[in-house]
């Protein structure tokens, strides 16, 4: 049987030194429930020395006002017994698990309900405090948790803290502890009686029905019809009237075998500048821009960027023939290559156009 | 989402002006650690929320000019999957839309959300108690917000807030978070495949039933604060 915390209260979640509170509680809970034998794991057993039941209780902590340990204990003792697991038969080697609509579900066989009862001491013993809250258990000096049946058994008992307490102070709390567990078992008794006959009758049942409509900050409407037809009149009209906007696809534009193109390329933002050859950059950039307004299809500014090197290519390998060099642009412009790639720009267009 | 080609001239869609949105109830204010808290049912799916904010944050997730919004869906058993954190996105993106974040700069606020019990249309249920425990907190919103679910079936009708067990014989199930302003469209999620006329439908019929939610919101806010 194992015992699965999940933390929803979010002091909880940040807290590293929480985590160990967590740890301490785990184990005291598993300490409390399979060391105490209050499920018979026997009869979890499906095929002796190969199937058995495994069972696994989630905690969901949704608030932390304190004493986790006994809202813990409560609630997981009562859904053991909630609990409905699946019927099973085994004939020979063969087992068949039935499903919840083909056969009832068997509950589990719980020998007895361990409940743990917390006390929290203050000076060095002389105060004593049943389910502490919070601020309390901050200021504590030591802690000293019973878990206990409404047979006055006692199945766990965990002093921390570190404080000294006297053989009365230890019985004395056991007493109360009897008191409060005997209480608590009745409730839970009464609890699961009422929702059996729930069921049984074929009301609603579930968290949702425990919603208390009496207090203020809860409210609780029946189910509620909506008039949608005239609605539906409506979005027929507008969508038989909206025409969809027309998209706007660029054709595409076939470089060679296998390559194309679509769209323009984005204009390249980065400027290189440096000090001396910005006048002349300048320039250039001018002429650049010209040379857009002419050629404005053929022209990719930028694709692919060397590490060190001031100028970019866009190599477009041709599968048939050996590499070609579409174009060549100088993003630092060096004069005697500036010439050059104008004359190149207008003589590639001109000859990829056939 | 797969959208089918408009079949025009077809009306696929059966008039059924007798939708109902299932019983609903919220709790505020219900847990005492978090700044604000809320429980919303929607028939049986169950949802409890714990908003804690504007709270300190880390200084490796803060932001200079607004609060950090954290969403943590906590499901039933088990440990969050994808499943959660996809509808963690959902709700995150619902609620940056609708708090005014730009109020609390380096600070954060942490929506954790627990799933009691899942009955169909969880994530509406989840957006529902978002917003009421961000009301009960006090944190300063544009707008609310509300969601709601609906299911198209294989006959093509449109069926409000469906159950766990109609969702699954549905062919597509939408989920669309709405304003309280001008009942815009913040966010939808979709699963399954329908038409865009049956997408249209969904979001007016959502848009309708909206309204009954914001009526709610207010009733219940006005119940808790009035004085008689």
């Amino acid at each position: 049987m194992q015992v699965w915390w999940n933390v929803t209260c979010e002091s909880l979640l940040r807290c590293p030194r929480h985590s160990e509170l967590l740890v301490k509680l785990n184990r005291l809970l598993e300490r409390c429930f399979r060391n105490s034998k209050c499920i018979d794991t026997e009869s979890l057993c499906v095929v002796s020395g190969e199937k058995v039941w495994q069972i696994r209780v989630d905690l969901h902590l949704l608030n932390h006002d304190g004493n986790i340990m006994d809202a813990a204990s409560i609630a997981a003792i009562t859904a053991l017994c909630h609990f409905r697991r699946p019927d099973v038969s085994v004939i020979g080697e063969e087992v068949t698990v039935y499903s919840v609509d083909e056969r009832d579900p068997v509950p589990l066989c719980i020998h007895h309900m361990p409940i743990c009862v917390s006390f929290s001491f203050f000076q060095q013993g002389t105060f004593l405090l049943v389910d502490p809250n919070e601020r309390e258990e901050k200021v504590m000096d030591g802690l000293l948790v019973i878990a206990m049946n409404k047979h006055r058994e006692i199945c766990t008992i965990q002093s921390s803290g570190g404080i000294m307490l006297l053989k009365e102070q230890v019985l004395r709390c056991s007493q109360i502890a009897g008191v409060k567990v005997t209480e608590i078992t009745e409730l839970i008794q009464k609890a699961l009686e009422n929702d059996k006959k729930i069921r049984k009758e074929g009301g609603k049942f579930g968290f949702a029905e425990s919603l208390p409509n009496q207090r203020i900050t809860a409210f609780k409407i029946e189910g509620a019809p909506v008039n949608t037809s005239e609605v539906e009149e409506t979005v027929e009209e507008i969508t038989h009237n909206t025409v969809p906007p027309t998209e706007i696809v660029p054709s595409p534009i076939l470089w060679a075998s296998g390559t194309a193109q679509i769209g323009e390329g984005v204009l390249n933002t980065w400027e290189v500048e440096e000090p001396h050859e910005s006048e002349e950059a300048d320039d250039k950039s001018m002429e650049e821009e010209e040379e857009v307004s002419t050629t404005p299809r053929h022209e990719r500014k930028e694709t692919v960027i060397l590490s060190d090197s001031e100028e970019e290519e866009v190599i477009i390998l041709n599968p048939d023939k050996t590499e070609k060099k579409f174009q060549k642009q100088a993003s630092n412009l060096h004069e005697d290559t500036a010439s050059g790639s104008r004359k190149k720009k207008k003589k590639k267009p001109s000859q990829l156009v056939k | 989402m797969v959208c089918l080609p408009l079949d025009a001239g077809a009306h696929k869609f059966r008039h059924m002006a007798d939708r109902r949105l299932r019983e609903f109830g919220c709790e505020q204010n219900l847990l005492s650690r978090p700044d604000g808290s809320a429980s919303f049912v929607q028939g049986d799916t169950t949802v409890v929320v714990g908003i804690y904010g504007p709270a300190e944050v880390k200084v490796s997730k803060e932001s200079y000019d607004r609060a950090t919004l954290e969403v943590i869906l906590k499901p039933k058993v088990g440990l969050p999957g994808v499943a959660e954190r996809s509808r963690e996105q959902f709700i995150r993106e619902t609620c940056e839309a609708a708090l005014l974040t730009a109020l609390h700069p380096r600070t954060s606020i942490v929506l954790i959300l627990q799933v009691i019990h899942d009955d169909g249309s969880l994530l509406s249920c989840c957006l529902n108690s978002a917003c009421m425990a961000a009301m009960d907190a006090g944190l300063n919103m544009r707008c609310l917000f509300c969601g709601v679910t609906c299911a198209i079936d294989l006959d093509g009708n449109i069926i409000l807030d469906p159950t766990a067990k109609q969702e699954k014989e549905s062919r597509a199930v939408l989920t669309f978070a709405i304003d309280s302003v001008e009942r815009q469209v913040m966010m939808s999620s979709t699963k399954g495949a329908f038409t865009t006329a049956e997408f249209h439908q969904s979001i007016a019929i959502c848009q309708k039933a909206a309204e009954s939610i914001f009526q709610f919101y207010r009733d219940s806010v006005g119940r808790r604060y009035s004085k008689s």
